[in-house]
């Protein structure tokens, strides 16, 4: 129905996954961000944006090939 | 606890993508259809996500946290008993009847295939029961964010309300199936990270399982019993569930679970929105691939919140806002009136706090003097351990993500329900379709307005919440026999069905009446008709009560019928098994027949099971 859902999914996540990916790096080593030693926010906002770019990856794919259904 | 910016910053963001969706949507409604049944025009993957989604609510992400914390690994068998093979069985058979009757809800299904007083006992017990649970869940959600950050009950409550209303309100049941997709994701990333600091904090599942079996021991069981589902199933004592096998299979595995998935408008409301009827039957299969997975999700941080060091992550020792300070004196003291109160556990376990009396601020105590555990607060707690600013904000948001789906789930299925099968066919029949869409509308802002008063009800009055849930249970469990007889015996009548619905319900009062579990007080725990039968646990009496209620249905149905008069086989045609022709699968590949997917699904759960035997 109108919209491809993976486009909001993929900007939303993407968008979210740049904003931790930046605040991680900036903060990084300062006391309280790492627990157990693992420098979570930057991980987990590389992470997060690699899923919103694949989800928009195949939004864009599947606009090009309209046989295969949204 | 107070936030930091970017916390903020992540919240309005997925607000702002949520209400933007809704407005997005808002040009594509343009009739009845298209706002309660999404113009039955939307892929299987999308419909399957928001079927667990809709689902996803607060019970199941705080609920399973906790049961994860109080009977270990056993609660995956929610999933790997439950869940899955009832959403296997919908999608196989009973998809074809919702979806190819034509019906747009499942009262209205009852309708075709028995008559007018069954759909209207279904549709009047379904809408009731719809607001409140949304009014639960938003009083759940107002007390959460009260006691973790602070805030205002009354603000959180009317700021969610206000966001599910608004984007329900502009796009209709296609906004509630697409921000379902978007929170499922939510919830999938926002709580992933806790499971592996978690896993990581205790050394894997080997550290979890050494210090879970500690903890077996000290509480009186084998050391395997948290983290081995199957292996003390034998014996109701021997496992925390306080069930055995035959109680969990039948009670939880065939009565609740086929009963919730295979019958709730709720869920099934989702796949009857799906393109085509081979995209209605995947919609539960592709439902179930992530289902079997999220017991490490949602069930893997209630564990570890009970043997997690209580000094490590970045907030060593989790404060509650508004909860009374809880001194180690206070939670030593004996109960009033035992005489040799067992050494008491201590105050938290893990970073698990105590339940604190509201009225005295003291810890509260269980019949033998012990310690009670506020078990829902497992997950939270675990959120504000281990995630940094930043992180932390994306776990509230999924939290959050998690209430709002539940809700719009209820407010969804409430509109269709409301203004399909109640005002439609008693209220004001035949008007013209634009009417009904104005109505739909009307009544997503009356749902959400009664599940906001629900919510002060339930904050009013203590054991309000504990007694409508019971009420539900009641009226939930006989569903099952009245479906599975309506779709596979053509002789079931409507006369049968009513009468055995009616039977079935008032069985589970009078079984829940006459039992009592272990060390629990006679009153909303059941034992109202005098204490006849003890369970070791509420859980055990729970499914006992389900069994009752549905071997109850399945006989008044079966009997009453046989004395009425069956519809003619014609009129049931689309409508039962064995009158319909068999549903012909649209697909291009081998792996997307639902026959296909249905056995992938049913080897993977069954390799589960045998995992965490």
């Amino acid at each position: 129905m109108g919209i491809d859902l993976r486009l909001p999914v993929g900007t939303l996540f993407a968008l979210l996954g740049l904003l931790l990916t930046v605040y991680g790096a900036a903060t990084r080593g300062q006391p309280g961000t790492e627990p157990t030693g693992v420098p979570i926010n930057l991980i987990w906002g590389v992470v997060l944006v690699a899923f919103g770019l694949w989800m928009l990856l195949l939004a864009r794919r599947a606009r090009r090939a309209p046989s295969s259904t949204p | 606890m107070t936030l930091h910016w970017v916390d903020y910053a992540i919240m309005l963001l997925y607000f702002a993508f949520v209400l933007g969706i809704g407005a997005m949507l808002r040009r594509y409604v343009h009739t009845s259809e298209d706002f309660f049944l999404s113009g039955r025009s939307i892929p299987a993957w999308v419909t399957g996500l928001a079927f667990i989604s809709a689902n996803l609510g607060a019970q199941e992400v705080i609920g399973m946290g906790a049961s994860g914390a109080k009977y270990g690994i056993a609660t995956s068998h929610f999933y790997w008993v439950g869940a899955i093979p009832a959403m296997v069985f919908v999608g196989l058979f009973m998809m074809p009847f919702y979806y190819g009757s034509r019906a747009r809800s499942v009262p209205e299904y009852l309708k075709l295939r028995f008559d007018e007083k069954t759909r209207a006992l279904n549709a009047i017990s379904f809408a009731v029961m719809t607001v409140f649970s949304s009014g639960i869940s938003l009083y759940a959600m107002g007390k959460l964010l009260n006691l973790l950050l602070g805030w205002s009950f009354d603000a959180s409550i009317l700021v969610a309300g206000g966001i599910v209303l608004g984007y329900i309100f502009l796009g209709g049941l296609t906004s509630a199936i697409y921000n379902e997709v978007l929170q499922f994701f939510l919830i999938v990333f926002g709580f992933a990270p806790l499971v592996f600091l978690g896993l990581r904090d205790v050394g894997g599942w080997t550290g979890l399982s050494a210090r879970l079996a500690e903890h077996a021991t000290a509480t009186g069981f084998a050391a395997g019993a948290y983290t081995r589902s199957w292996a003390f199933m034998g014996n109701a004592s021997a496992n925390p569930v306080g069930v055995e096998w035959f109680g969990l299979v039948m009670g939880l595995g065939f009565v609740l679970s086929f009963g919730y998935w295979c019958t709730d408008f709720l869920v099934v409301q989702r796949a009857m929105a799906a393109n085509s009827m081979t995209a209605a039957r995947r919609t539960p299969l592709i439902a179930a691939l992530p289902k079997m997975c999220f017991p490490f999700l949602v069930i893997l941080p209630g564990m570890l919140a009970l043997v997690v060091s209580a000094s490590s992550g970045v907030r060593p020792r989790p404060a509650l806002e508004s909860a009374p300070a809880v001194s180690a004196a206070a939670a030593a003291a004996p109960a009033p009136g035992d005489p040799a109160p067992a050494s008491p556990l201590p105050p938290a376990r893990g970073i698990v706090p105590p339940k604190v009396d509201p009225r005295t601020g003291q810890p509260l105590l269980d019949a033998r003097g012990r310690v009670v555990l506020d078990y829902d607060l497992a997950t939270p707690m675990m959120l504000v351990h281990f995630f940094p600013a930043g992180l932390l904000g994306l776990g509230l948001t999924a939290l959050l993500a998690s209430f709002m789906s539940g809700m719009a789930g209820n407010v969804t299925a409430f509109n269709t329900v409301w203004t399909y099968d109640l005002y439609q066919s008693y209220v004001r029949p035949g008007a013209a379709d634009s009417h009904y869409l104005a109505m739909g509308r009307f009544a997503t802002v009356f749902g959400v307005a009664i599940s906001i008063a629900a919510a002060y009800v339930a904050a009013s009055f203590n054991n309000i919440m504990d007694f409508l849930q019971l009420v539900f249970a009641f009226v939930n469990a006989p569903l099952f026999a009245t479906f599975a007889l309506g779709m596979f015996w053509p002789r079931a009548t409507g006369h049968g069905a009513f009468t055995g619905l009616l039977s079935g319900t008032l069985a589970a009062a009078v079984h829940h009446g006459i039992s009592l579990p272990a060390g629990a007080h006679v009153g909303v725990k059941g034992g109202y008709l005098g204490v006849l039968t003890t369970y070791p646990s509420e859980l055990a009496q729970t499914f006992w009560t389900a069994i009752a209620a549905w071997v109850t249905c399945f006989v008044v149905t079966i009997v009453v019928s046989s004395f009425t008069q069956p519809r003619p086989a014609e009129a049931l045609r689309g409508l039962v098994y064995g009158l319909t022709p068999k549903p012909t699968d649209d697909v291009k590949q081998w792996y997307e027949r639902p026959g296909t997917l249905a056995v992938i699904v049913l080897t993977l759960t069954l390799a589960l099971n045998l995992i965490f035997f």
